[in-house]
């Protein structure tokens, strides 16, 4: 029997960053993926011949470029292509258009409120102080405030100077920040409608909360804090589909001798003396390593692969009451060609990006409300993207790959999920569209309809959840998945986390691994492989 | 109504018309013969029409003329349009007698710098306010409690900027009759050829000029007739780009929002915003004043000793300090960088615009540039001395004599 250095469990994107840093520090590691691919749910698979989807996450800004960069994950296949637009319809059939052109944006702008125009200057210069702030603290390990240890306290230090860098003002308008809602937030700078609703969409994507939820502020840093080659609060396709960015990890693994074995279910982390010491798997085979690292979010990691008389009791039950709320769906189309958007002016570069069907707060309010009585939003919100538009490789010459992320949906519908429900979940979403582009559902070849149930069953993601654990104030930073394990290190010796779960949380960003990597090569007297912050200074 | 009803009351934008044009585009286009374009504030603005240094020695030996349309403007009316001006800028307005210019600043509440500009004071109680930046926003937040009308006119007012020398002689000849009259900062009203035109004896050369506003849709018979004086043989006048306008201005003194400072509202770095004490305008600000937005952290800036100011330098040699860092001496202690400097074609000198750290409230000793310059692609290092000026780099008398000369 192989006696690994490290065992990580899920070959999600960041079970894989976690790995080909422990493997590139020359530790033997073997990472276990009970389905038969890698990435989790940064994957792309060819469900309808010829097509390739991005099955749940499709667009990429979060991730590290520092990883990027220390994985060499360029060579390794991956290539981001920033996005060139996005777009709002209004019922009415009007538009609101996000151009990449400044001065085409701001006219856009200024012709549904020439107010906005201006306020946007504002409203892009703040975000873009809280966004300087927290790119600051992806790439690091959070201070434990309560612990006396050297660096804990160093760090909570290098936190507080970040912090006070702001002025005085500054710091009022952060902390009130991280505790407003989104439609409060925006409303000090917008008064168009339509101008509310576009900047809104990005705080409650994968959030079991609503526009005029507290919290939901940061849920929209959360989705701007990203960049593409610096352009910070840019999103890119990765070209191939989300699926490029694990199997180029996965690559960069392998060349530093990682092994990968798919089709290999953990059932449990084998505990002997308060130290993991392996891991077992569904067909009874056990695996021993010096160190066990779980990619499953931290519900699943504490309540399903450990086992409760291995850990100690408020664990269990912070994990029982760890927030992880389902909340999305996801519909993949493959298209028989370009749908049309009537309201659009021919040939512009709106559907080159994001698109969105809901123009108002109150819409998005009401779609949360369904959500709130278990039932999926009956006019969802829509983060609908077509990567085929530049990507040659997902869809033949002239068809087109659709990606539709759809809030809200909830984990129980009255009387549960059927497949029957499911489908009538994926109607009304493409009803929606099909109210925006009459040829659009005339082009359907085939759909992929993805509700929370399936999230979960398909990827293991608890509730479906995308973030693997909702991001609020609670569970953020050095709250992150609980007080008092923030530093990725598990309840017993030798066992860690590097899922999302973990500081800083959701989205393709590969820190959680890097950071967990950084944490374990750490207690092994290993060199550092994880690389530094590029600091925005 | 289905969504998908092209809705025949939405007008969209031209997205492949990426820069703006102004009601003088034609004219622009046709002199821009080096098609140099870039943006300002959005609008397809010209560098340079033909070449920099005859678009410069325009302005400063004839009569350079230059499209204002780009500069954001804000008719300001109603009853309270005087207390409201007043509260929103450092300077006393209530001084400002119709048909006079004043130059100003404006500060958030913490007393920094949001943008400079200009108030026109129209007539009665009826004023524009010029800016270099985008302030509707602003201007809005500000009018809170206030019974007065803010309305954006950028685009709705054509203006020529007709600056050097001889503009008093060639508008003159132009037909403008009696602007000659005009005392630096005065406003004028004529109607010419059935064209209404407003004349302000203002400008941002330091140079004698004056500014010519008329209805967007007169613009092109403003600008034909103002180029007739050339055509009839009389002086030169021509088209100048931003390029020229740079250096005039550094000349000149003025500062530039956004290049010499970042305004408060752009500003990501806590400390990279500047009270008007930092840019060496606290002759802008009146403490005496009714409150106004910012007056009580200015009081309170006003007791310490100065941290940082944004000075005029005169740099040694003849190698521009483009980006330079300062010091204290040669390999000494960064105290400060350039934001803007010109080698002066009339001084025959570099000029800079520069940010200097203050110890105890006074400048530093002795100022050194490390200058880095190419020749035929090989960078080199030198070190010049600079020294403050206390004075605009450039002032000419003929800038403020009334009625001026000939040229």
């Amino acid at each position: 029997m192989t006696n690994y250095d490290a065992i990580i469990v899920g070959a999600g994107h960041n079970g894989l960053t976690n790995a080909a840093f422990l493997a590139k520090a020359g530790l033997d590691v073997l990472v276990l993926e009970k389905n038969s691919y890698v990435g989790g749910a940064t994957a792309s698979l060819e469900l309808h011949s010829d097509w390739k989807y991005s099955n749940c996450s499709y667009v990429c800004s979060l991730f590290r470029p520092e990883i990027y960069q220390a994985l060499d994950l360029g060579r390794h296949g991956l290539e981001v292509v920033p996005l060139q637009g996005s777009v709002t319809f209004k019922q009415n059939g009007d538009y609101l258009g996000s151009y990449h052109q400044p001065s085409v944006r701001r006219r856009e702008i200024a012709r549904h409120s020439k107010r906005d125009a201006d306020a946007a200057i504002r409203f892009d210069a703040d975000l873009m102080k809280w966004c300087r702030l927290i790119r600051g603290f992806l790439l690091r390990t959070p201070p434990d405030p309560a612990s006396f240890k050297v660096r804990d306290a160093m760090e909570f230090a290098y936190l507080l100077k970040r912090f006070y860098s702001l002025s005085e003002s500054q710091i009022y308008e952060f902390i009130r920040f991280f505790t407003m809602s989104i439609a409060e937030y925006l409303e000090q700078y917008f008064e168009s409608d339509v101008i509310l609703a576009h900047f809104s969409g990005g705080s409650i994507i994968g959030t079991g909360l609503g526009v005029y939820s507290p919290g939901t502020a940061y849920v929209l840093l959360h989705h701007a804090m990203g960049d593409v080659d610096g352009n910070v609060g840019s999103w890119g396709f990765a070209r191939g589909g989300m699926g490029s960015v694990s199997a180029a990890i996965a690559s960069s693994f392998q060349a530093h001798g990682g092994v990968i074995r798919t089709d290999a279910e953990v059932k449990k982390i084998v505990v002997k003396g308060r130290r993991a010491v392996g891991v077992m798997l569904a067909n009874g085979e056990q695996i021993n390593a010096k160190a066990v690292v779980s990619n499953l979010d931290a519900k699943r990691t504490f309540l399903s692969l450990m086992d409760s008389a291995d850990l100690p009791a408020d664990l269990v039950t912070r994990a029982k009451n760890f927030k992880i709320r389902g909340s999305s769906g996801k519909v993949n189309i493959a298209l028989d060609g370009m749908p049309d958007f009537p309201a659009i002016p021919k040939g512009s570069p709106l559907t080159l990006g994001h698109m969105h069907f809901t123009d108002t707060l109150e819409r998005l309010e009401r779609a949360y409300d369904d959500w709130k009585d278990d039932r999926w939003s009956h006019d969802p919100y829509v983060d609908m993207v077509i990567p085929t538009q530049y990507d040659p490789t997902m869809a033949p010459p002239g068809k087109h790959m659709m990606s539709v992320f759809v809030q809200y949906c909830p984990v129980e519908v009255e009387g549960g999920w059927t497949n029957g429900k499911r489908d009538a979940f994926g109607a009304a979403v493409i009803n929606q569209i099909g109210d925006y582009s009459p040829n659009f559902k005339d082009l359907i070849l085939h759909a992929e309809i993805r509700t929370p149930r399936e999230l979960e069953a398909e990827v293991g993601l608890t509730e479906g959840n995308i973030f693997q654990g909702e991001l609020t104030l609670d569970q953020l930073m050095f709250n992150r998945p609980f007080p008092g394990y923030a530093q990725y290190r598990g309840p017993v010796k030798n066992m860690y986390m590097c899922s999302s779960s973990n500081h800083p949380g959701g989205g393709v960003m590969g820190a959680p691994g890097a950071n967990s990597a950084r944490e374990i090569l750490l207690d092994l007297g290993r060199a550092d492989t994880t690389p530094e912050d590029f600091s925005d200074d | 109504m289905s969504a998908f009803d092209v809705n025949e009351n939405v007008s969209p934008i031209n997205f492949k018309e990426v820069l703006q044009p102004s009601p003088f585009q034609s004219r622009i286009d046709e002199y821009g013969i080096v098609q140099e374009w870039m943006s300002w504030n959005g609008y397809k603005t010209a560098r340079v029409f033909d070449t920099l240094a005859s678009e410069y020695f325009a302005i400063r030996s004839t009569c350079g003329v230059m499209d204002l349309t780009p500069m954001e403007k804000y008719r300001i009316s109603g009853p309270d349009a005087l207390t409201y001006l007043n509260r929103l800028v450092t300077r006393d307005i209530t001084l400002l007698k119709p048909n006079r210019v004043t130059y100003v600043i404006w500060c958030n509440d913490e007393g920094k710098v949001l943008d400079d500009g200009t108030v026109f004071h129209l007539q009665n109680g009826d004023y524009r306010l010029c800016s270099q930046h985008h302030q509707l926003d602003w201007l809005l937040l500000s009018s809170l409690g206030f019974d007065v009308t803010i309305e954006k006119e950028t685009h709705d007012v054509a203006a020529l900027a007709v600056q050097g020398p001889t503009s008093c002689a060639a508008l003159m000849e132009a037909g403008l009759v009696d602007i000659d009259r005009l005392k630096p900062f005065d406003i004028g009203y004529m109607t010419l050829n059935g064209m209404e035109l407003m004349i302000s004896r203002t400008g941002f050369t330091g140079d004698l000029g004056y500014e010519v506003w008329t209805h967007p849709d007169r613009a092109l018979d403003l600008w034909d007739l103002i180029f007739s004086v050339k055509e009839q043989g009389l002086f030169d006048i021509r088209p100048t780009g931003l390029g020229a306008l740079d250096m005039v201005r550094i000349e000149a003194g003025f500062i530039m929002p956004g290049d010499d400072f970042n305004t408060a509202e752009t500003a990501v770095r806590a400390d990279r915003v500047r009270s008007p004490y930092e840019l060496g305008l606290g002759w802008l600000v009146d403490l005496e004043k009714p409150y106004f937005t910012g007056k009580q952290a200015l009081i309170a800036e006003n007791t310490e000793p100065a941290k940082q100011r944004l000075v005029r330098l005169v740099v040694e040699g003849n190698k521009p300090p483009m980006d330079a860092f300062l010091y204290d001496q040669k390999g000494g202690s960064r105290i400060g960088t350039i934001k803007s400097c010109v080698w002066s074609p009339i001084l025959k000198t570099n000029v800079a615009l520069a940010d200097i750290e203050f110890q105890k409230g006074s400048a530093p000793i002795e100022i050194w540039a490390e200058i880095y310059y190419q020749k035929e692609l090989e960078w080199r290092a030198t070190w010049a001395r600079c020294n403050i000026s206390k004075k605009p780099f450039w002032a000419h008398p003929r800038s403020s004599i009334t009625p001026p000369q000939k040229f």
